[in-house]
């Protein structure tokens, strides 16, 4: 009543040309998107083009850069360091997303089971992803410490399973190794809280009629809840896919790129180059290089699997 | 075969009537799920028992590892956090964070909040085409932006200033935020609104007296998400701010705080420690709003 009635005086006392204007629809639509589009444009669009732009370009801090053709792109790829962060990306990528998804999956599966304190445990599972990266990776690094590791306590000390203390970070594999396991630890409860909303809407008669059918819990995780669960996966991993890809923060935090440069991912190598180093032009190029990869994952993730629950709603329907 | 006998027993079909997979009970179960369960949680959350426990070590106890049980502290100390917030820049760190964060939070909500409605309900020529730009934008990752973005912060003359963030950390906010909204707009029936306007309320008082008023919960949800976001933004306040005064925590532990060979575990933790509480407090209060808000972005 009370918004009724206020609404009415306002429009008694508010005939002027203002409110007029301000209930002309194409002002308005205009007025409404003007504060985000500006924002986006200025800050998103036209970065994005000026990035393409410098990545053909010599530019360096403080100086204006000339256009140079593909220069930069020739020297990045007979750069060993340039060849080893591809590399390393999609091992990264490749690696980090399948255990991710394996042990989110799982994880998900067990949420998705009668529980006590379930709702407490949903919100102590998510505490990793929510806690700023680069704090919870300065955490691993001291995990990850050649002397003080308590991993390394725990194999050495405690268990005997091994002699030595373990370098995590000291050499090129493990290092690697250790990094994508921090990118997993990070990642498992993104996928294990969006895929149990997405398991929690799975009807449960679909279950007792494949029971009634005789399926065991294989061949109902395999052709019910795998199948139902398709659309949502779909997009979460390609979400995943996608941050994983142009993770930065992780691998910075933890070895800067380190045991000589062998542990770089693309977006840490655009960073060192471009900002650190002052090669504005080869460190936009080194970002542009992820585009064609970025686009190829997102489409493939997405397309791949929204095809197949195409098909399978086909044939079930 | 063992699903089929056990469907039979009466307590066991009781439950799959409730929606649960069918699990046996008793040491089965134990496998099965509660030792899993609790591994995850032990290995997701030991990081941060660990950040803690080393925040508060004294040093001989923390590179002694033959005399002293790692795991826990006999003699816990203060003075790491001591340290931190009275010999470095900490606090000066948290306030601009939280400064930072605040203000972008607030301009990406309203600049969100009119763009959703424009979106949904505004109706106009080509509007769905605006949202999947929107949508697009929040699929361009700030690995890729770092750089142009250095040169235009640097071109407008924010480079070092707050302004850089705040004018950047809406690139990534307003996209999920704008979506996120977009959502719940949807879920508000539009003959409320049609009552307003039938009532004589122009389009903007609508917006104000009776949509936002019923998004609230989406408006929570948009505004804790952005924070947190905003909190743990990385990559850009590293590249826009060289002055160690004006750094944001995330970055300023790790550039500031590890200086030189030796690097000081106690107060490095303890600063990783203190910069997670504030949006650990924030998450506690309103975990119901950050899984709807994670699901809700993921479904939209």
């Amino acid at each position: 009543m009370t918004i009724a009635a206020e609404a009415r005086a306002g429009h008694q006392f508010s005939h002027g040309w203002l409110t007029r204007l301000f209930d002309y629809k194409p002002f308005l639509v205009f007025i409404c998107l003007l504060p985000a589009l500006g924002l986006l444009l200025v800050f998103l669009s036209y970065p994005l083009g000026l990035g393409v732009w410098l990545a053909f370009t010599d530019t360096r801090i403080g100086r204006a850069g000339y256009f140079i053709g593909f220069e930069n792109f020739q020297s990045l790829w007979h750069d060993p360091v340039f060849i080893t962060s591809v590399w390393n990306t999609l091992l990264y990528t490749g690696v980090a997303t399948v255990g991710k998804f394996a042990l989110g999956l799982w994880l998900a599966l067990l949420l998705n089971n009668h529980l006590p304190f379930k709702s407490l445990l949903r919100a102590l599972i998510l505490v990793p992803w929510i806690v700023p990266t680069v704090l919870s990776a300065i955490a691993f690094w001291w995990i990850y410490d050649p002397q003080f590791s308590i991993i390394s306590y725990i194999l050495v000390d405690v268990l005997g399973w091994r002699d030595t203390y373990i370098d995590f970070l000291g050499a090129p594999w493990p290092a690697r190794f250790s990094l994508i396991a921090a990118n997993i630890w990070r990642g498992i409860p993104f996928v294990a809280i969006s895929l149990l909303a997405g398991l929690q809407t799975i009807s449960p008669a679909l279950y007792e009629a494949a029971m009634l059918d005789g399926a065991n819990a294989w061949q109902r995780f395999r052709h019910v809840t795998l199948p139902m669960l398709m659309p949502i996966l779909a997009v979460v991993l390609t979400f995943s896919v996608l941050f994983t890809f142009t993770d930065f923060q992780l691998v910075y935090a933890i070895t800067r790129g380190g045991p000589i440069n062998s542990t770089h991912l693309m977006a840490t190598l655009a960073f060192q180059r471009g900002i650190p180093g002052g090669q504005l032009g080869e460190g936009a190029a080194i970002a542009v290089a992820m585009i064609p990869f970025l686009v190829m994952a997102t489409l493939f993730s997405y397309f791949a699997l929204a095809r197949r629950k195409w098909q399978q709603g086909e044939d079930n329907d | 075969m063992t699903d089929q006998a056990a469907a039979a027993r009466p307590h066991l079909v009781e439950k799959e009537q409730a929606g649960v997979i069918d699990w046996s009970s008793g040491p089965r179960r134990f496998i099965t799920l509660y030792l899993p369960l609790s591994l995850f949680v032990i290995i997701l959350l030991f990081p941060f028992y660990w950040m803690a426990i080393t925040a508060i070590k004294p040093n001989s106890e923390l590179y002694d590892y033959k005399n002293n049980n790692p795991f826990w502290v006999k003699s816990p100390t203060l003075e790491n956090i001591n340290k931190l917030l009275f010999q470095t820049d900490y606090p000066q760190w948290l306030l601009t964070t939280m400064t930072v964060a605040t203000v972008a939070t607030a301009l990406s909500l309203f600049s969100s909040v009119l763009a959703a409605y424009a979106i949904q309900r505004l109706k106009f020529k080509g509007s769905q085409y605006v949202g999947l730009g929107i949508y697009l934008a929040y699929l361009v990752p700030p690995s890729i932006l770092f750089i142009p973005m250095a040169t235009l912060i640097f071109q407008l003359g924010l480079f070092d200033s707050q302004w850089a963030l705040i004018l950047t950390y809406p690139t990534f906010l307003i996209p999920f935020c704008t979506w996120l909204l977009i959502g719940y707009f949807k879920s508000i029936p539009f003959e409320l609104e049609e009552c307003a306007m039938i009532d004589g309320a122009t389009r903007l008082q609508t917006l104000w007296k009776i949509t936002l008023p019923l998004a609230l919960p989406g408006l929570i949800s948009a505004g804790i998400f952005a924070f947190t976001l905003s909190w743990n933004e990385f990559i850009y306040a590293l590249a826009f701010i060289q002055s160690a005064e004006k750094k944001t925590v995330p970055v300023a532990v790790l550039t500031q705080l590890v200086e030189g060979d030796v690097y000081h575990w106690g107060s490095l933790m303890a600063g990783a420690l203190l910069g997670s509480i504030p949006v650990a407090l924030l998450y506690s209060f309103f975990v119901d709003y950050y899984v709807a808000s994670l699901t809700g972005a993921v479904k939209e």
